[in-house]
């Protein structure tokens, strides 16, 4: 039988990228809109179908690889899938959905090419997590990241041009760095593929070994700009605030995938199979992921509005995926990482929605009725034209204040991470994982002083979002006011519900979710099978030839 | 050739890092811009420093890896130039967006002591 490229595998990047750039032919915003939806409908199908197929290894191998161009393994360009990539483009998938359902109930009138860019950021975000070799990482990364800036300055305004300006010279000086880093690290292995780079690292002479640490560390602060570890941080509650809200929600998967980056690298080429040197950086990673838990903690008791306070948010988020990522790597063990990613994922949905949410909140308390009137000057847009694209308002929610006080607070109970919903099963796995390596019940662990302040810090993070979410929710929701009741669309609340609904999925399911969190951490900690899974990949050719014989 | 070599990068990155943390929008843009000349070359030496070789295989003949050159570093940089090019322009648009706004080109979009 001849072995058939599963090019299902090239899909969440070719998907996209066709339909982006589809939509730069149409004027009509519905055909656009059509387009666009579509798209991001098929991702989840795919994605899970990804995750389906990531679950159930065969052939002995338990990573499925995509040979571009059918070239040898380690020379040429490879899409890697296994367990962990997989899960990323789920998440991805759907947290984007959502996200530009919003965008079309309004948000996306405000320029000319949100769709493309949306999509465009969605290609980069899913070849990040599917490709192999560090180059090509560096070129989703910056499809994502030029996606991202368009989609930042979305809308206009002074605001979000400041912010935006900030935001693309960090990056851009960042991305340099990272060029340093990779091209270092070729320069003294002679390899970009992260699987051959695994390989030969380990081999590396003593003389050269140096020199792939510096390439290494460049790498990581180019990754951890981009997860926004403390002190590379500072661009990211603005810019989070000052993006458009859909633009911000899926925002909010994306500081994950410097994490995302940091996790893949460190665990091939750093992990314990990496004698010499194996752990590389983690201290710095959990001391950094815990100054970020600290600063985004104080960051969102500090904030006034409800954007700053998700953008914080964020930093907290990040920050305790970074810390339980460094813990893993000195040691922390498998149950520790499947309760990171677990809550990794929590978070982001949760995320994801408080974005959406701030928009819906402050709707009428003039920020957002400010910025958009400066927009629409910008933009040249008559007034008449705006209203005359205002939507109905037969579609509008009854009951707004109710539907949105719930949502609200299943969002402070999944960021505080309190019970019963994913976050608590989240930090709850987190934590025991740390305290309790072998196992709920084995009572041989004693807790390092380090396990303790990091157990400390998240706890206090989640009383400090709790505290700053109830302010808020106290001054919005029960304080009598006489601002008008914010006028909300069915479509506008539908994915912020569609969000929840997902971590309360996550929450009742929790049994195979962790185990799939289990699997993918075990992987993490075998890389020489994903090592193996790429450098013995059968080319479709020699299938062929074996064929004729 | 390695002491002009790194004496040029040295000074693209000395001079790039001094500028991009300049107050003014238009020095951080070229600061970016001498900065990514700076890592071109550096990505470019990352392929061994050789006069005169040849860095495409010829069709045919017997090949010995050691007369050419890398050429994987030379197809690295030719992406990274194509990207930095268009980001660079990309940051010029911004600039003159910030400029537009707040009427100063000051990068945090108001002077200071305003």
């Amino acid at each position: 039988m001849t072995p058939t490229p599963e090019h299902l595998l090239i899909a969440p990047i070719l998907l996209p990228l066709l339909a982006g750039a589809l939509m730069l032919f149409y004027e009509d915003r519905r055909a656009k809109r059509v387009i666009s939806l579509v798209a991001a409908g098929l991702l989840p199908i795919i994605a899970f179908a990804l995750l389906d197929r990531a679950e159930a290894p065969s052939g002995g191998t338990e990573v499925r690889l995509y040979l571009l161009g059918d070239w040898p393994s380690p020379f040429a360009i490879v899409l890697v899938l296994d367990r962990l990539s997989a899960l990323m483009l789920v998440v991805t998938s759907v947290l984007a959905l959502p996200a530009l359902v919003f965008a079309v109930a309004g948000w996306d009138r405000q320029g000319q090419h949100f769709h493309s860019l949306f999509q465009f950021l969605l290609m980069g975000l899913n070849g990040a997590f599917l490709t192999g070799d560090l180059f090509n990482l560096f070129v989703f990364f910056e499809v994502l990241l030029a996606a991202s800036y368009g989609l930042m300055l979305h809308g206009s305004g002074p605001l979000r041009v400041r912010a935006g300006l900030h935001y693309i010279a960090i990056n851009l000086a960042a991305s340099l760095l990272f060029l340093i880093g990779v091209s270092l690290i070729y320069g003294v292995t002679g390899t970009l593929n992260m699987a051959d780079l695994a390989v030969k690292a380990a081999a590396l002479p003593e003389a050269d070994r140096g020199l792939l640490r510096a390439g290494a560390a460049a790498l990581g602060i180019a990754f951890l700009v981009k997860a926004a570890m403390w002190p590379l941080c500072f661009w990211l509650p603005i810019t989070y605030m000052a993006a458009a809200p859909p633009v911000a929600a899926i925002f909010a998967i994306m500081s994950k995938v410097g994490v995302y980056a940091v996790l893949r690298v460190a665990s091939l080429a750093f992990g314990a199979g990496a004698a010499h040197s194996a752990g590389l950086g983690a201290e710095l990673l959990v001391a950094g992921g815990m100054a970020t838990i600290a600063f985004g903690m104080f960051g969102v008791l500090a904030s006034q509005g409800l954007g700053r306070l998700a953008g914080c948010s964020v930093l907290v988020s990040t920050g305790t995926f970074l810390a339980a990522i460094g813990m893993v790597l000195l040691g922390g063990g498998t149950p520790m990482l499947a309760g990171a990613l677990y809550y990794m994922v929590s978070s982001s949905l949760a995320l994801s929605a408080l974005f959406l949410m701030a928009d819906l909140i402050e709707r009428n308390q003039g920020g957002v009725a400010a910025m958009l009137a400066v927009t629409a000057e910008a933009y040249g847009f008559g007034d008449e034209e705006l209203d005359a694209d205002e939507p109905t308002a037969e579609l509008a929610l009854p009951g707004t204040m109710t539907v949105l006080g719930l949502c609200f607070g299943a969002c402070a109970l999944l960021l505080a991470g309190l019970p019963p919903l994913s976050g608590f099963v989240g930090k709850f796995a987190l934590l025991s994982g740390m305290l309790n390596p072998g196992g709920l019940g084995a009572h041989d662990a004693t807790a390092s002083p380090l396990a303790l302040g990091f157990t400390a810090l998240v706890i206090f993070s989640g009383l400090a979002a709790l505290v700053a979410l109830l302010r808020v929710g106290i001054q919005t929701f029960w304080v009598p006011s006489e601002e008008e009741v914010p006028k909300v669309l069915l479509i506008e609340i539908a994915p912020i519900l569609a969000l929840l609904a997902v971590t309360l999925a996550i929450t009742v399911e929790a049994q195979p979710v962790m185990r799939y969190m289990q699997a993918t951490a075990a992987a993490l900690h075998r890389p020489e099978v994903y090592v193996e899974g790429v450098l013995g990949a059968p080319r479709v050719q020699d299938g062929e030839e074996a064929v004729e014989e | 050739m390695e002491l002009v070599l790194s004496l040029a990068i040295g000074v693209l990155v000395a001079s790039g890092v001094w500028l991009l943390l300049r107050p003014r929008t238009y020095q951080v843009i070229v600061g970016l811009a001498l900065l990514s000349y700076g890592v071109n070359l550096f990505i470019f030496s990352m392929g061994r420093l050789r006069v005169g070789g040849s860095s495409i295989v010829e069709k045919g003949a017997v090949v010995d890896p050691a007369a050419y050159l890398d050429p994987v570093p030379q197809a690295l940089v030719l992406t990274a130039i194509v990207i930095s090019f268009a980001t660079t322009a990309l940051f010029l648009v911004v600039l003159l967006a910030s400029r537009g706004f707040t009427g100063t080109d000051h990068v945090d979009g108001k002077e200071p002591g305003e």
